[in-house]
């Protein structure tokens, strides 16, 4: 297929990949801050919320004092931020819209339906009267858009790279999330010495399962109470957790060995080593060498394949 | 002017084709069923029984599904009311525009006829122009025109096909005796478009009305991107027995680009942009993910001019450098040809009937439009002296700008196109004011007459053929004969019926 369509279908799924984890992100925080808890440990899940975009400094720039209020509409409605929902949903639609012959009537309908309707939402006030209703529409989207793709398109290279897409942006995406909340619990995260903070933990480390839809499977997996390290555990090493990092490095490196050329040979290499460090990984050794430092390195991994991915498939060189 | 309709034999009175009572919402549709033409009998008579908001229902419905289905056109520079977009829907109007069957069976023959005179024209003006010789046509009124391609002397293309989708705009108008005839007022040989809205007009009356179509017998249309899949592959060079197609647009931003989109996928082929094209070794080739894959049929959506920028003008990204060159090596096919404007420009259109009398010997099936050139001295005199009775065209002008209705023009606009035309005489030709026919179109105050004018599309490869109808457009502003979509046209149904 032609090169620029694959690169229009990558992005589409990335942008619809990354509106989806925004509002996931959001919700949660949303739901959490109407429990009780003081105004600090508010402003924490706040600002965590914005240092996972990397968007603390757009935001300071713009706003400067951090609300909720505030932090929410620059990530829901602001059309000059590039990561708010309203902006990925339109990459997603433009990138839809300009192979629109390679997707299939429905999944393209379903994009452009989406971009109509987010628009007519936000005109009529629909997400400040119930932000909670309009984070659940975001995902429903987000699994309508998938589920039409895989429902409908004819299972080659298009459907590949758009596959690519979603799984790259989500092990980004996740591994973003488990940072910023791991690091947010500034004090060393392995028990609490107060009561208070035990609460506090429940709430925080519960919240972040919820955001991925993995608090139900945190209990059948556990079978027990909410320890830091195995929430750590199910969203890097379970591959049997969709959207944990070695799912989604899963799907990765079989959509790549799926359309690899001539020239990809490095890339999946790379991209089967990143996978094995997953699949052989034990969360005491990733603990032990520190959560941070692993993440990192794994953001720079992912970051460093998408590059490559662009290089040996979307934008290659003339002739 | 006369009025002259569709589905009227006699227009009544002004006012009586209204809805009557329309603010009850209950009301139908009154009609006077005795002078209503034979085709269009049946039709209205189910019209009538249609309450007028079930119609206005089905209006918004139409409307609802186009924005979804994305099926919309970019305005140049306008934005919407929220500052937004630049996509606007094409207003789609409910009444079909019915034609019968006979009548098209003649039409389609004069097009045949027409469209393979202007072909073997194009052939003629790049090779041995006997039109010139034979002293048919003045030569300096083809070589000196500026859609005339010195490039493309003597370049051969398969089948001597240069214009493989035409798009000839007809209208209907009383002749001399009152009688209704067709007119040819335009043969659009470049890029023609607007096929796309013909299928989609064609789903979207199946979708709202399925009960018309198992009461009438409408001709098909929707098997047009087969047949026009089928030229494009016979069009290939006799060195690519299995040709890959593609189809080339200038990109999203572009008016058309829905049809573009629409059309690629169809047929089940890239689409491509300039972009995605390089020439090496006088082959053309696109970038896919596997590597460089020849390509051997482009169905051209850009001008002439943005094709390719080591020939043409050097700043256009739209095109591929080195595409004229593969193109007179004959390792690739282009389709629409280049230099196809020579012969759909306002000034060689007087001379088509001559044509077809010198290159078919049959006498021509459609009607010109009489047609005064003002390069003529005796012509220019008549048209400045009748201004106010005439339609003034620029002879390259398109999409109904730079041209005068003299009967609907103010004196301020008419003593405009005086000098215009006193400055340059041979830009321009004029043409008697047709009474275009009306046809009954829904607009806000009910059911009224409005101009209308049909594209059909006429395939040339190996053989020369269309599907049955065309696009109709439909001018929605009362009293306009503008149907162009960038001035507020609309489009229709076109119906050819068996009777």
């Amino acid at each position: 297929m032609l090169s620029r369509t694959a690169d229009h279908l990558f992005w589409m799924s990335r942008y619809t990949e990354r509106a989806e984890n925004t509002a996931r992100m959001l919700d949660v925080n949303y739901q959490t801050s109407l429990l009780p808890q003081s105004a600090a440990v508010a402003q924490v899940g706040w600002q965590g919320l914005l240092s996972i975009s990397e968007l603390l400094p757009a935001y300071g720039a713009q706003h400067g004092e951090i609300t909720p209020q505030r932090v929410m509409e620059f990530m829901v409605k602001d059309e000059n931020n590039p990561s708010s929902i309203v902006s990925c949903l339109k990459a997603a639609r433009e990138n839809a819209r300009a192979v629109r012959g390679s997707l299939t009537t429905e999944a393209w309908e379903t994009q452009n339906q989406t971009w109509l309707e987010v628009n007519r939402m936000l005109k009529a006030g629909q997400f400040e009267r119930d932000p909670g209703q309009f984070f659940e529409w975001v995902k429903f989207r987000s699994h309508l858009s998938r589920g039409v793709t895989v429902g409908t398109m004819l299972m080659d290279e298009a459907l590949h790279f758009m596959r690519l897409g979603t799984f790259l942006e989500r092990a980004d995406n996740t591994a973003r999330l488990v940072d910023v909340k791991f690091h947010a619990v500034q004090s060393d995260f392995f028990g609490a010495a107060t009561e208070q903070d035990q609460e506090y933990d429940f709430y925080h480390w519960s919240a972040i399962l919820r955001s991925v839809s993995g608090f139900e499977i945190y209990r059948k997996v556990y079978r027990d109470v909410i320890k830091p390290e195995r929430v750590a555990d199910l969203l890097i090493l379970r591959p049997d957790m969709p959207r944990s990092l070695h799912a989604s490095m899963n799907e990765v490196l079989s959509n790549l060995e799926m359309v690899a050329n001539d020239q990809s040979h490095e890339t999946i290499r790379r991209a089967g080593k990143l996978r094995a460090d997953l699949k052989w990984g034990h969360i005491d050794e990733i603990l032990a060498t520190g959560l941070h430092a692993f993440l990192t390195q794994f953001l720079d991994r992912v970051n460093e394949l998408g590059a490559r991915i662009s290089r040996d498939f979307l934008i290659p060189a003339s002739a | 002017m006369q009025k002259f309709d569709e589905m009227y034999a006699q227009l009544p009175g002004t006012g009586q084709t209204q809805t009557q009572g329309q603010s009850q919402g209950q009301s139908q549709f009154q009609f006077q069923g005795s002078d209503i033409r034979a085709h269009y009998q049946a039709y209205a008579q189910w019209l009538a029984r249609q309450p007028a908001d079930v119609m206005r229902a089905r209006r918004e419905e139409a409307e609802m599904i186009f924005r979804r289905v994305g099926i919309t056109f970019a305005v140049y520079g306008a934005k919407d009311e929220d500052g937004s977009g630049t996509e606007r829907l094409i207003p789609f109007d409910l009444i079909p525009r019915i034609i019968p069957a006979h009548e098209w069976a003649s039409m389609e023959k004069g097009l045949v006829q027409r469209v393979t005179a202007l072909n073997r024209f194009l052939h003629d003006v790049y090779h041995d122009q006997d039109i010139i010789k034979a002293g048919i046509i003045p030569a300096e009124q083809i070589l000196n025109n500026a859609q005339y391609r010195p490039e493309m002397k003597g370049v051969y293309t398969p089948h001597h096909v240069y214009s493989h989708i035409a798009g000839v705009d007809i209208v209907r108008a009383p002749n001399a005796q009152g009688q209704g005839e067709y007119y040819v007022l335009e043969d659009n040989l470049r890029v023609p478009s607007g096929v796309s809205y013909m299928l989609e007009d064609r789903k979207m009356m199946m979708r709202l009305f399925p009960d018309l179509f198992s009461s009438h017998r409408v001709a098909p249309v929707m098997h047009y991107p087969d047949l026009l899949l089928e030229t494009l592959r016979a069009s290939a060079q006799p060195g690519a027995p299995d040709p890959t197609v593609v189809v080339l647009t200038p990109g999203m931003y572009n008016s058309a680009y829905f049809e573009h989109a629409f059309l690629a996928q169809q047929m089940g082929v890239e689409l491509v942009e300039g972009q995605d094209l390089f020439v090496k070794d006088r082959y053309v080739y696109m970038r896919t993910t596997r590597g460089p894959k020849r390509v051997d049929v482009i169905y051209r959506r850009v001008d002439d001019d943005f094709l390719d920028p080591s020939v043409f003008r050097p700043t256009s990204t739209l095109g591929c450098a080195g595409l004229l060159d593969a193109y007179r090596a004959g390792n690739v096919s282009l389709c629409n040809a280049i230099g196809t404007g020579v012969a759909d420009d306002k000034s060689i259109y007087p001379y088509v009937p001559k044509m077809i009398e010198f290159y078919l010997g049959e006498k021509p099936i459609l009607n010109n439009v009489p047609t005064y050139m003002c390069r003529n001295p005796d012509d220019l005199k008549y048209t400045l002296a009748n201004l106010k009775d005439l339609v003034v065209k620029e002879v390259h002008g398109a999409g109904g700008y730079g041209m005068l209705v003299g009967p609907a023009a103010t004196k301020a606009e008419i003593e405009d196109f005086r000098k215009a035309v006193e400055a340059n005489p041979s830009g321009y030709i004029a043409q008697p004011t047709l009474s275009l026919s009306s046809c009954p179109t829904f607009v806000d105050s009910g059911i009224a007459p409005r101009h209308i004018d049909l594209r059909p599309f006429v395939l040339s490869g190996k053989e020369v053929q269309m599907v049955p109808g065309g696009l109709t457009r439909v001018a929605l502003k009362e009293g306009s004969l503008v149907v162009n979509s960038s001035q507020g046209g609309g489009t229709k149904d076109t119906w050819i019926l068996e009777v």
